[in-house]
């Protein structure tokens, strides 16, 4: 399909926008587990 | 399906001209806002512990879900949309995304925020995230707006359901006092939030054939409700400091701000047929503020320690939690 100018600035925006939000999901995700996690890693036995 | 719906469905086909700022109107971030702020005010009052960051994560599930809820309401009135003056600049009607795209990207991120719910915060809050969404999606929206005159007084239950999920968010907890108190203001404070609008615009919802109560029994009948409902909204909002649950700073400002409401409703019930669309209008705007103002209140009052201690009766998380003495740990994942 061919895109007009508009068209492909439109879609490099989404992409961008999608691409930020999956970015921010995984560095939540990350925060989460050390979060979760907490002081369970250091405490554990042995 | 409508012609105008149909051609909703033709444009998803085009290459898109949506931009990011397209998708975010499709979440109604208006209505997400005052969800996100009802939901926070419930979490800060909640008796329980939770880490800033699960908090955080907690309000952003409720704000996707909310949004979700808004994109697939926005699907399935696309044909509504378009007729109404107040909506036909949405993204759907006015074509800059699709119907199906809009459907689409409406479901995925109702299942994503509702499993992200689960994984992330607790159960509890997850399974009332899901119940929000599924009333006000397959409720409201696909049965009761169509149907009838009473559409956004049950429907309302669905936008007082955000603030029973932050408390769950905090402590597991689903059938304590207090967050119910706050679902029947939310529930009370809704019909005459929408009817003060629907005064202001009902030639609007009279062409889009949606039975809003100013369409179907008229401009006196409306104020009439408006009114009742205003009185029992009043008693509601102070309902949680007579009972002991909230301080004297929610009492006062409950006290003061429902004499307020109380006060323009019947200023509107008084008003003569060519200053009602004003009156409305001012109605309308008070009952936002209304709404902020005790949420505020609310949560401002145990910020600065002047809330009383918050009884619970059912503690639905430590029962499903409950494990025997050296038991191996559960994990939340």
């Amino acid at each position: 399909m061919d895109l007009t100018p508009e068209e492909k600035k439109k879609l490099n925006q989404r992409n961008w926008a999608l691409a930020g939000v999956l970015l921010a999901f995984v560095a939540l995700i990350f925060v989460v587990t050390i979060v979760k996690l907490g002081g369970n890693i250091a405490n554990r036995p042995l | 399906m409508t012609q105008a719906a149909a051609s909703f469905d033709a444009q998803g086909a085009r290459a898109s001209l949506a931009g990011p700022s397209d998708y975010l109107a499709l979440l109604k971030p208006r209505v997400m806002s005052l969800v996100v702020f009802t939901s926070l005010a419930a979490m800060i009052v909640a008796p329980g512990t939770i880490s800033p960051v699960i908090a955080f994560a907690a309000l952003l599930c409720i704000a996707v879900g909310a949004g979700a809820a808004g994109a697939l309401n926005q699907w399935y009135d696309a044909d509504i949309d378009a007729i109404m003056t107040r909506t036909r600049t949405r993204p759907v009607p006015s074509g800059k995304i699709g119907r199906q795209e809009a459907l689409e990207f409406g479901a995925t991120l109702a299942a994503f925020s509702v499993f992200a719910m689960a994984f992330l915060v607790g159960y509890v809050p997850a399974i009332l995230l899901a119940v929000t969404i599924a009333f006000y999606v397959f409720v409201y929206t696909m049965w009761l707006k169509r149907s009838t005159v009473h559409n956004i007084v049950i429907g309302g239950a669905a936008g007082a359901l955000p603030p029973v999920i932050g408390w769950a968010a905090v402590n597991g907890h689903a059938f304590d006092p207090l967050p119910w108190h706050l679902f029947l203001i939310i529930f009370l404070w809704t019909p005459p939030h929408f009817w003060a609008l629907a005064l202001a615009g009902s030639d609007d919802y009279a062409r889009a054939k949606v039975p809003m109560l100013p369409v179907v029994k008229g401009s006196r009948a409306t104020r009439n409700h408006i009114v009742v409902y205003t009185l029992l909204l009043a008693a509601s909002a102070v309902a949680p400091y007579v009972f002991g649950f909230t301080g004297l700073v929610y009492g006062i400002t409950a006290a003061i701000g429902s004499a307020a409401f109380v006060a323009l409703s019947v200023a509107l019930w008084f008003a003569p047929a060519e200053r009602e669309r004003v009156v409305a209008l001012r109605v309308f705007a008070f009952s936002i503020f209304y709404l902020f103002a005790l949420f505020t209140a609310l949560a401002a009052e145990m910020l600065i320690g002047f809330a009383p201690v918050q009884p619970t009766v059912m503690k639905t998380e430590q029962a499903v939690n409950h494990r025997a003495p050296g038991a191996l740990p559960r994990s939340n994942w």
